[in-house]
């Protein structure tokens, strides 16, 4: 972004009227700010997906929003390689307003003042940019999805279509049952957020519970029997360790 | 007075119509029995026979004391407390008497009649003593206290949401934001009103309707509502603050979450003596945090209680994908 070009701003928010508001109030401060409305949308995806095109300076996220709230949002943000400022939008949300008022993170409440929306976007260039441990402090809960930067946009995976999470020298390789995304996580962090939707069936690999569709016997690498996982839409046989074996015994099934 | 069970003065005759005091004479005349026949023997066998044979003297009296007190229910809550009591003692003492001269031949030789009257005296003034602490505990300004703290409170989060919703039409369409205006006020001025009375249903309905036109504003299409009131009894009373914090939970927890369109369905019917409510909404497992919901429905719960005692009741069912409160009311009929 360069000083002098309008402050790009991008609207996130799942109801229409709370957008609407904030396109009117934003329409007022563009008379004594430059500033241009970059886009607007209603999901965390549809946001995610608005970023190339509006590549947006500020965003105001509503944290309460479906499927994706606007921390966890903030967060895939951080992916990129200039985020833009974020300044979140709530109604009400005791907890979550203390812990901005602690880490100093821009938020305003709905109903937006003018005043302070002006206020806000006045000072968006120098805002601090959010550290990933204090969004991750803010909340706490699972996120719903994990996300990628491929040449220089965004990609979401919803957890619910991760078939398995694995393990490979640097990165973790998270399976769905299109393809394949490389991540920048640890898979011990992996499994402790994801806790009882992934089990462990190796040292470096952590399959979807309900990805399972049973377990089969195969001859291992020393030629000795080893089971191997059978996963649903994929044809690809996950070994089970010798140390997680239990967990055939377990999930109990056989291949149908 | 048809609101609180028990809400005149401290000191006040339990409701012999109501079908918990009645349980609660029954359990505990029960109970002394039990306790009674404890002291005698603690073999189990020697325990039941000996729990029976006072039972079996003490039944006739005990039903036949419930149904000449419900009988004359009305009549003695017209006389002062004291000589209410004193009928009620002395209807005790005259009904163990009728029946000891009656039942000598049945139940044999069965010790001096004296025996009786003191046991009654001693069963008698024990429960008195019993309904009069619940009364008290139950007392007006005690029961107003907790009614208010009980008073469903609205969410902060739709009241800021709502009135930023309003703010977003003033410029655009004036006209719908008065009317959302208007509805607040209505919805405010019930929420703030005291809320001990009992409501027509209708009216509570109509507040509902206002609320969900609210919910609208923010939510459009995302809200749908399916109203089966085919069976409403229109004259029905019911507690006011009911249906709307139900309605409240199902759009929080069921058509926030998602961005899909969710139905709300709610039927109200009736038979000849109780009003049923059924409301379900989308339920999703791995959605928010369901402490509020709990408070809302043990909330509800609670005033339900004041207000019937154990012939109301509130269940919540989990379905795989829906929500499910149901809830069930003596049908009182109002003026309507």
């Amino acid at each position: 972004m360069v000083d002098g070009s309008p402050l790009r701003v991008l609207i996130v928010d799942d109801e229409p009227p709370a957008r609407d508001r904030i396109r009117d109030l934003l329409s007022d401060c563009a008379l004594k700010l430059p500033l241009e409305i970059a886009g607007e949308a209603a999901t965390g995806r549809e946001a995610i997906d608005l970023l190339p095109a509006a590549e947006p300076d500020v965003m105001l996220l509503d944290i309460r929003m479906p499927e994706m709230d606007g921390i966890e949002l903030a967060q895939h943000l951080l992916k990129l390689d200039e985020p833009p400022a974020v300044i979140f939008t709530t109604a009400y949300d005791v907890y979550a307003l203390k812990a901005f008022e602690v880490h100093a993170v821009d938020y305003l409440l709905k109903p937006i003042r003018l005043g302070r929306l002006f206020e806000a976007l006045s000072r968006a260039r120098e805002i601090t940019p959010l550290r990933l441990d204090v969004l991750r402090a803010l909340k706490p809960e699972p996120r719903s999805h994990l996300s990628v930067n491929e040449r220089g946009r965004i990609h979401l995976i919803a957890v619910t279509e991760i078939l398995y999470l694995k393990a490979e020298l640097k990165y973790v390789t998270a399976r769905t049952a299109q393809r394949e995304f490389l991540l920048e996580e640890s898979l011990t962090a992996l499994e402790q957020e994801f806790l009882g939707r992934f089990v462990r069936v190796h040292r470096n690999c952590l399959v979807a519970r309900s990805a399972i569709r049973g377990f089969e016997r195969a001859t291992g690498v020393d030629g000795e029997g080893q089971w191997m996982v059978v996963l649903d839409g994929l044809q690809e046989r996950l070994a089970v360790s010798r140390r997680q074996q239990q967990i055939v015994r377990e999930l109990g099934k056989s291949p149908r | 007075m048809r609101s609180i069970n028990q809400n005149a003065n401290a000191s006040v005759l339990p409701n012999f119509r109501n079908l918990g005091i009645l349980l609660r004479i029954l359990v505990i005349v029960n109970g002394m029995c039990l306790s009674a026949a404890l002291l005698e023997t603690s073999a189990p066998l020697a325990l039941l026979e000996r729990f029976i044979d006072l039972s079996t003297m003490m039944q006739p009296t005990l039903l036949a004391s419930l149904l000449v007190l419900a009988a004359i229910n009305d009549w003695l809550h017209r006389l002062a407390y004291w000589p209410a009591i004193a009928t009620v003692v002395a209807l005790e003492l005259t009904i163990v008497t009728a029946i000891y001269f009656l039942g000598q031949n049945m139940f044999g030789d069965s010790g001096p009649v004296a025996r009786y009257w003191v046991f009654t005296l001693l069963i008698t003034g024990v429960l008195i003593g019993y309904f009069d602490l619940r009364g008290r505990a139950l007392s007006p300004a005690l029961t107003e206290a907790r009614l208010q703290a009980l008073q469903a409170r609205i969410r902060p989060h739709f009241l800021f949401n709502s009135i930023n919703a309003v703010l977003s039409l003033i410029r655009k369409s004036p006209e719908r934001a008065e009317h959302a205006l208007e509805d607040m006020a209505d919805l405010f001025r019930v929420l703030m009103a005291d809320n001990r009375e009992l409501t027509p249903i209708t009216r509570e309905i109509g507040l509902c309707r206002q609320y969900l036109a609210l919910e609208q504003l923010r939510l459009g299409d995302r809200l749908r509502v399916e109203w089966d009131t085919a069976g409403l009894p229109a004259d029905a009373l019911i507690p006011p603050l009911v249906l709307q914090p139900l309605l409240e939970n199902a759009v929080y927890h069921g058509i926030e979450p998602s961005s899909a369109p969710g139905v709300i369905a709610l039927r109200i019917s009736h038979d000849r003596d109780r009003v049923y409510i059924v409301l379900r909404n989308p339920y999703r497992p791995d959605g928010e945090r369901h402490a509020g919901n709990r408070m809302a429905l043990a909330n509800i719960r609670e005033r339900l209680a004041l207000h019937f005692d154990v012939e109301a009741s509130l269940k919540a069912d989990i379905t795989a994908d829906s929500y499910e409160v149901r809830i069930v009311i003596p049908y009182l009929k109002g003026s309507a």
